[in-house]
């Protein structure tokens, strides 16, 4: 089976250390994928890219072609990797924006594997104390390991010699192979067509 | 074909000269856009209803009645009638009796609101929304219908033995559209009752109206009512006018970036591609506007948003005269061309009266009086049982 597995990048820069971890963070889903025997897509929404019409959107209501094609790429993969920077203790304004923008209930039981970056460790709880509660809002399925990479875990391979966390390589990789098993679990997503979602009058008046 | 244009009476301060008109103003240049909309040749106008700052027309059937007076052709609707928080008994009386007052030029278009707060403020719960709309209307349905009600429900009081007056005009009820953007429930109900469709889309995208469209038509002719194509739909539009279409862009720009709603978001550019807007010459504006039928089909009604953001009465007069002479007679001819014979016009009052055979006096009339309290189902018995 081929799933399809929408990655959703929240950092400003470019290269951005945010897009560099989601995009090891897809590799190991297709990896792990690889491992089990199925096939993974990958389809990078990179949120800067658009962040001017994200806006926009926000604002008037009306979806541009690039926001619908976004919001569309992330509600119906049948997973979602979500990486963001953190600011002020919490995802950027733009990753919130962006998820602002998708409809109530289109990621419920979607599997979604959290990534956060951020310039030093302190933050490294903000996957759980900022992100869970959203992706809990959503309704979504959120992978039990979310992987925070601090710019200092860039320079680092095996363990550290003072303390006992697991290295991001080894993180990176547990967070995939839980996505697949998730995955796998679920099956493809079947999305709801949304122009299909009404009772008919018959059965609604009771006369049908 | 139907071209017309609706105002939802906002109150907005003109952006290139700091000033809002009072209610008093933006009230009679309600009525001055209604009347110069039928001298251009328009031959609808519609009226929203708000019950909230910074609109005005929280009463639309006065102003409709108003408008009727000093008119001759002009269909009269609204844009929209909230189904959900007024009582459907107030509705079938209010609109009878307009439409008795206009000679039966009038329909109404139901929606649900764009404000949150009217639900509580009238009492409502909004999440029932759709509830609401299927219950109030089945309810009106049947008062238009049915000379004496028995009714129960969920979300108003009993009725047991109501006549609603007055009557319908030669016992024929209003058209009734339902206007809708995004929920396929009101698509449904449309269509099984056999009523007209608006999609509003001037927020939307022509992609998303199409399908919409598609569903209504549909389940149109899933129910009975013809074949889809013979479905009623009416749209949405909003345009801004100039022979000269740089000069259009120069002039409806300070208004469009500061708008309620869509201001300060999207720029025009943005705006025109992705939604109905068009600025520019008229040409332009038929070019647009003839082309929405490839996404729709041959519809029946085409509304124009034309006198919000704080638009000078005299600019939106002069929208008009060039809606009137220069867009909409083009627009007629094109949107003739190669639509089949079997697509019907959008309803009126007189080929609803065709259609049902003729008129008939439909009045009710109580036995007794109040005293004797003889009821309208009892005037109707074969033997009256007085006290």
């Amino acid at each position: 089976m081929t799933f399809r597995v929408a990655v959703v990048t929240a950092g400003l820069r470019e290269p951005s250390s945010t897009r560099m971890l989601a995009d090891r963070l897809a590799e190991a889903t297709v990896s792990a994928g690889a491992a089990r025997g199925e096939q993974v897509e990958i389809e990078v929404v990179d949120l800067r890219t658009i962040a001017g019409a994200l806006t926009s959107a926000l604002m008037s209501g009306v979806q541009s072609p690039e926001v619908s094609a976004a919001t569309t790429a992330v509600t119906t993969a049948d997973a979602v990797i979500a990486v963001t920077p953190i600011f002020s203790g919490s995802y950027n304004g733009l990753f919130k924006t962006f998820f602002d923008l998708v409809d109530d209930g289109a990621l419920a039981g979607t599997p979604v594997l959290l990534g956060a970056t951020a310039g030093t460790p302190r933050h490294s709880l903000a996957i759980d104390h900022a992100l869970r509660p959203l992706f809990a809002y959503l309704r979504a399925l959120v992978v039990p390991t979310g992987v925070f990479a601090a710019t200092d875990d860039f320079g680092q391979v095996g363990s550290r010699p003072a303390d006992d966390v697991a290295p991001l390589d080894q993180r990176v990789e547990r967070a995939g192979a839980e996505l697949v098993d998730i995955l796998l679990a679920r099956g493809r997503k079947q999305v709801k067509d949304e122009f299909a979602d009404f009772t008919s009058f018959d059965e609604l008046l009771g006369q049908g | 074909m139907q071209f017309g244009v609706f105002s939802v009476s906002d109150l907005t301060v003109d952006p290139t000269t700091g000033r809002a008109p009072s209610e008093a103003e933006r009230i009679k240049a309600i009525v001055t856009i209604a009347t110069k909309a039928e001298e251009v040749g328009l031959d609808v106008f519609a009226l929203g209803e708000h019950h909230n700052p910074p609109f005005v027309s929280s009463s639309p059937t006065t102003t409709l009645a108003h408008i009727a007076a000093r008119t001759t052709r002009l269909q009269l609707s609204t844009a929209t009638t909230l189904i959900t928080t007024n009582d459907p008994v107030r509705i079938a009386e209010d609109y009878a009796m307009l439409q008795h007052l206009a000679d039966g030029r009038v329909d109404l278009m139901l929606g649900r609101g764009n404000t949150g707060p009217v639900y509580p403020w009238f009492g409502q719960d909004i999440r029932n929304g759709i509830e609401l709309a299927v219950e109030n209307y089945a309810l009106l349905h049947r008062l238009w219908r049915e000379d004496v009600v028995d009714w129960q429900g969920r979300f108003r009081t009993p009725l047991q033995s109501f006549t609603s007056t007055p009557r319908p005009l030669d016992g024929v009820p209003p058209f009734v559209w339902h206007g809708s953007i995004r929920s396929p429930q009101i698509a449904e109900q449309a269509a099984y009752y056999g009523d007209g469709f608006f999609h509003n889309n001037i927020f939307w995208n022509i992609e998303h109206t199409a399908r919409m469209v598609e569903l209504y038509r549909e389940r149109f002719e899933h129910y009975g009512h013809g074949r889809a194509d013979q479905a009623i739909v009416g749209l949405g539009g909003q345009v801004y006018m100039h022979k000269d279409s740089q000069q259009a862009v120069r002039e409806f720009r300070p208004f469009f970036d500061v708008a309620p709603v869509y201001g300060h978001g999207p720029s025009l550019e943005e705006f025109t591609e992705a939604t109905p807007l068009t600025v520019g010459s008229p040409q332009q504006v038929i070019d647009r506007y003839a082309s929405m039928r490839e996404h729709v089909g041959d519809y029946q009604r085409q509304l124009f948003l034309i006198d919000h953001a704080g638009l000078p009465l005299k600019t939106v007069l002069d929208q008009l005269d060039i809606l009137g002479e220069d867009v909409v007679p083009v627009l007629r001819k094109e949107m003739a061309i190669g639509r089949p014979a079997h697509v019907p016009d959008a309803p009126t009052h007189a080929s609803l009266v065709a259609a049902a055979g003729g008129g008939r006096d439909a009045t009710v009339y109580a036995e007794g009086d109040d005293v004797t309290g003889a009821s309208p189902e009892a005037s109707r018995a074969e033997e009256v049982v007085t006290p």
